[in-house]
């Protein structure tokens, strides 16, 4: 396939190879950024469903050529009106592959890399060797999980923040005719947790009125899900409903149809079904489209400094007319996440677990009152300490007299510590010497 | 202004093996917050069945004055990894005679439902709780019958609530005993 033709990087060049008045005060106009873009740029882009489609297709169409996806998510014949990649011969595969290998049999010289995986899979060493992270989700826990790991991968010299660890994230979301893009600079500007006050909560209706003030088709099928499946538990004892399986759909549907012919209530159906179980939102083809256009045009000026970014969240809605508002949301001071720079506890490894908590309360810097402690270690959460629960205190006793190196901590472990002195859980980072270090 | 990739440097290729989870996650670091900092009165006690495991615990409430004077009352908490933009989910164990629990152990308390927010805490669910047993609600019933009776014959409510504490029928639901 010919991947160079006259002309090709035309109008890229007039943006990245002049100078102009609504340039980025730092942008130096240079024949380097375009081949940044072509060839050394390395973007990821998380979820390959309606967003992920269009942004694949905007990036490689802009110039961009390595370019990772992931995606855990097959295709479903319900995907194929909006996901262009796809076509009724791919349901059933993974949507990270087929989206790939159609971007790389369209565009020449891009190439897609597709990760059929969770994104929880990978660690940092592979997150670390991006430019930039685009997200096209449609889940609040997976937005918070990346957000989390890209904020961990900032290093800081005397407290001072290294820029080279810093990889920006351009996140989109929709929702019917409303959608919303936006860039965080981690540890710059707000993050994602501190606006989860953003994302619209799930609509929970009161049990009570689930329960014998049924109003809405909604409100049967709600009633059926919640209240009625645990009791008759239809498929077997303590087996969860699954969305995906037309007999559970099927069953709740018929209970619910019961339900609402009792209340007069109309409306309930296969559709409305499987949408209030496994919470739906209608998704809107071009709602997506002019988010992800939204998302790639900051990637692009993220990776060429030729414009000033997006600062740093866009609402669009086209409900009745169009309708965009930006503003700059506000990095928290107390923040889960992005608020503190990871701290450096020394101690020796035979030193113990009551030597950190009593540092931790004597300390003039820290002077805790009763601090909670706990790491994570293989992926498992373990609790090191807690005084303040009784139950947990009798529990973890024991483990103040025990030395670090009896605890299985080592150097570069993290603990988290909460107390009532800080507004959020603060983590160390431990740095352990041998005692003939310090002795 | 901060100017990125100024060097646009080559960056390495992701190598190394998949490591799972290593850090706590944005939910446990909040929730770890939360328990650390729980400051319930003497009539609520906390149980962690494993101590590792701050997401799923147990509370016990054990009014001192009210109908429910006598009795204890166990919750299960369920914390997800939505926590907390989503609510724990939460089950009575006991069995109880209540306008507002129904007998599989559901609860209609609005912020754990239509009313949650993320500013809020465990420790505001347990008050929550709490104050059911001291303000059982016939307005938002979950079981009806109790309601019903709460409405119309406040004595004869009580009598029920201390028989089903004891341990007895009402109408045909026999409930467990209760008391401390
Ligand atoms: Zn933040």
């Amino acid at each position: 396939m010919e991947v160079e033709w006259p002309g090709r990087w035309n109008h890229l060049k007039k943006i990245l190879e002049r100078n102009g008045p609504f340039a980025h005060p730092d942008f130096e106009p240079s024949s380097e950024n375009l081949s940044f873009v072509k060839d050394v740029c390395k973007i990821l882009v998380i979820g390959a469903g309606g967003l992920g489609c269009e942004l694949l297709k905007d990036l490689a169409y802009m110039g961009f050529r390595d370019i990772h996806v992931i995606d855990m998510d097959t295709i479903d014949v319900s995907n194929l009106n909006r996901q262009f990649l796809f076509r009724a011969k791919d349901v059933g595969k993974a949507k990270a592959e087929v989206a790939s290998a159609f971007i790389n049999a369209r565009v020449p010289g891009c190439k897609v890399t597709p990760h059929f995986a969770k994104i929880q899979d990978f660690d940092e060493s592979f997150y670390r060797g991006f430019h930039i992270v685009v997200c096209g989700l449609d889940s609040i826990i997976a937005r918070r999980w990346i957000n989390g790991m890209l904020i961990s991968l900032l290093q800081y010299e005397n407290g001072e923040l290294d820029q080279s660890s810093l990889i920006p994230m351009v996140d989109g979301g929709t929702e019917g005719f409303k959608g919303n893009a936006r860039v965080i600079l981690p540890g710059v500007s707000a993050c994602v947790e501190c606006t989860l006050g953003f994302y619209p909560p799930q609509v929970n209706f009161p049990l009570c009125t689930i329960a014998h003030t049924p109003r809405l088709p909604e409100h049967c099928i709600e009633f059926v899900r919640i209240l009625l499946w645990p009791k008759e538990e239809p498929f077997g004892a303590g087996k969860p409903i699954d969305g995906d399986d037309p007999q559970h759909i099927k069953w709740i549907l018929q209970k619910s149809q019961e339900r609402a012919n009792e209340y007069n209530i109309s409306g309930v159906n296969y559709r409305l079904t499987q949408g209030v179980v496994k919470r739906i939102m209608p998704a809107v083809a071009s709602t997506n489209a002019v988010i992800s256009a939204a998302c790639a045009t900051e990637v692009f000026k993220l990776a060429t400094s030729c414009y000033v970014p997006l600062n740093n969240y866009m609402n669009f809605n086209d409900t009745s007319g169009v309708y965009t508002y930006t503003f700059q949301a506000e990095k928290l001071d107390d923040c889960l996440v992005c608020s503190l720079k990871p701290q450096t506890l020394t101690f020796t490894e035979t030193d113990k677990l009551q030597d950190i908590i009593s540092h931790l309360q004597e300390s003039p810097s820290y002077q805790m009152k009763s601090p909670g402690i706990t790491t994570c270690v293989d992926g498992k959460n373990k609790t090191l300490y807690m005084q303040t629960v009784k139950s947990i205190e009798v529990k973890t006793r024991d483990n103040l007299k025990k030395t670090l190196k009896e605890l299985g901590l080592t150097t570069g472990q993290e603990v988290y510590v909460a107390d009532v002195t800080t507004p959020v859980s603060l983590t160390f980072r431990l740095q352990l010497g041998s005692s003939m270090d310090n002795s | 202004m901060i100017k990125l990739f100024s060097l646009k440097q080559q960056k390495k290729d992701g190598e190394g093996t998949p490591e799972k989870g290593k850090r706590a996650s944005a939910a446990q670091l909040r929730i770890q917050k939360d328990i650390n900092e729980l400051n319930l009165p003497k009539t609520c006690q906390v149980d962690f069945p494993d101590p590792d495991d701050l997401l799923n615990f147990k509370v016990v409430i054990s009014p001192d004055e009210e109908f429910y004077r006598g009795g204890r009352f166990v919750f299960s908490f369920k914390v997800g990894q939505g926590y907390p933009h989503d609510p724990p989910k939460v089950k009575c164990e006991t069995m109880v005679y209540h306008p507002n629990i129904d007998l599989e152990g559901n609860v209609c308390l609005n912020i754990l439902r239509e009313d949650w927010k993320p500013v809020l805490t465990i420790n505001s669910i347990v008050y929550g709780l709490q104050y059911l047993f001291l303000e059982p609600n016939p307005e938002d019933p979950l079981n009806k019958e109790a309601a019903e009776v709460l409405q119309t014959n406040r004595r004869l409510f009580e009598q029920n609530v201390a028989k089903s504490m004891r341990g007895g029928h009402i109408g045909n639901v026999y409930f467990e005993r209760c008391l401390k």
